[in-house]
């Protein structure tokens, strides 16, 4: 069987991997947050999952209003990097693992969480980032990456609940597939920001180390925040944050806080990293 | 379940809801054209004749081409495609959000770095009375 063994929360803001393009990493604004990724990176390369499921959110690259699904599995061999408007980010292809990919979608429709499937899905910052915070810059991502798309910029979202309980079914899925892996779930977006309107630049660390403190605690809270809450209290784009409930959804009842980075600001967003391990 | 406006009271903020996304499709949709190379190279080479291949209301149309940021989100835009049309004018996030809340891109970049925009005051539009 495969197993989730392990989660990481976080924020997936464009400008973090355009200052690892650029080689800022290092400038006095960038070098607090990534000093901060070097214990994590430490952690996912001991850890040498085969698998990374990457919960994440389309930003109108692969995906626009012409159609938008709530929830997205990522079936194919690959996904190239989206064309953002700046050219395509010069970093790995990701390379799928679609035999895993389906079991999960086939065994998630299933179990009623009615998945959208892609074959073709250029995948943008949202899931690009991410990898780059956790893995650097090497030659080829190492692991396989099963992307899953959460529609968070055309409200609603769906709630924090349905997002826990959908980890719950991927845990449950991944457990039924038929070769021993060794996967990593990685939840991303937040923490708190709000990049539109008169309120843009908004910033609530107290919400934020709730939410962090949350994923070790009071779980069955953070499932019952109402879109409102996230809208009014971690801004508009805030309200990504569910899109941790699916990875904490799919660890153990019971998990361990390895590590947490908390840095602001990282462009006009307040930058968040967690990592998870299920008690044995 | 009837879904609830209960947003409606938070300052400064344009909830992408079904109301709003309907109102600014074509606006929208116009910015994720820009995505693709070529169109950005034939909106460059021609505004007015690209812009005229959109169903775009005059209010839209004269919001794009003021670059009046908070305009487009009142018409109906969403920050992550108009962001798009930020991108072809090659401006950082921060100078938009600058724009949008009435301060210089500096400012903005200090107020970011200082901790952000304070949540206290910023919840409810009635704390702004």
């Amino acid at each position: 069987m495969a197993k989730i063994t392990a989660g990481l929360g976080t924020s997936h803001v464009p400008a973090i991997g355009a200052a690892m393009d650029h080689d800022k990493t290092q400038t006095p604004y960038w070098k607090p947050l990534f000093d901060g990724y070097g214990a994590a990176r430490d952690w996912l390369a001991e850890t040498d999952p085969d698998v990374v499921i990457v919960v994440f959110n389309d930003h109108a690259s692969a995906f626009s209003l012409e159609l938008i699904p709530t929830f997205t599995i990522g079936v194919a061999p690959e996904f190239q990097p989206a064309d953002e408007g700046y050219g395509p980010r010069q970093v790995p292809v990701v390379e799928g693992h679609p035999r895993l990919a389906w079991h999960l979608a086939e065994s998630l429709i299933l179990d009623e969480f009615d998945m959208t499937i892609a074959n073709e899905m250029p995948v943008d910052h949202g899931l690009t980032v991410p990898l780059s915070i956790a893995c650097g810059q090497p030659k080829a991502w190492p692991f396989k990456v099963i992307p899953l798309a959460v529609n968070v910029v055309q409200y609603p979202p769906p709630t924090g609940h349905r997002c826990f309980s959908l980890g719950r079914a991927i845990r449950r899925a991944a457990e039924s597939f038929d070769e021993d892996l060794k996967i990593v779930i990685f939840g991303t977006g937040g923490m708190s920001h709000q990049l539109q309107g008169e309120r843009a630049g908004l910033v609530n660390k107290e919400f934020d180390t709730a939410f962090l403190d949350g994923m070790t605690g009071d779980v069955d809270h953070l499932t019952k925040l109402s879109h409102t809450e996230y809208l009014r209290e971690a801004g508009s784009e805030g309200i990504e944050l569910v899109m941790w409930l699916i990875m904490r959804g799919a660890l153990a009842d019971d998990v361990t806080e390895v590590y947490r980075h908390y840095h602001i600001p990282a462009s006009n967003t307040a930058a968040g990293l967690i990592v998870l391990e299920n008690q044995t | 379940m009837k879904p609830k406006k209960d947003y409606a009271d938070i300052p400064g903020t344009y909830v992408f809801d079904g109301e709003h996304s309907q109102k600014g499709y074509p606006l929208n949709m116009f910015c994720m054209s820009l995505n693709k190379p070529e169109n950005r190279d034939a909106f460059r080479a021609d505004p007015d004749a690209y812009l005229a291949k959109y169903p775009l209301t005059d209010d839209m149309i004269k919001a794009i081409k003021e670059r009046d940021w908070l305009g487009m989100l009142r018409l109906g835009g969403n920050i992550y495609y108009t962001f798009k049309l930020a991108i072809f004018d090659r401006l950082t996030m921060q100078a938009v959000g600058g724009a949008m809340s009435g301060i210089t891109e500096e400012e903005f970049r200090q107020m970011m770095i200082d901790g952000g925009r304070q949540i206290d005051g910023n919840r409810y539009t009635s704390e702004q009375q």
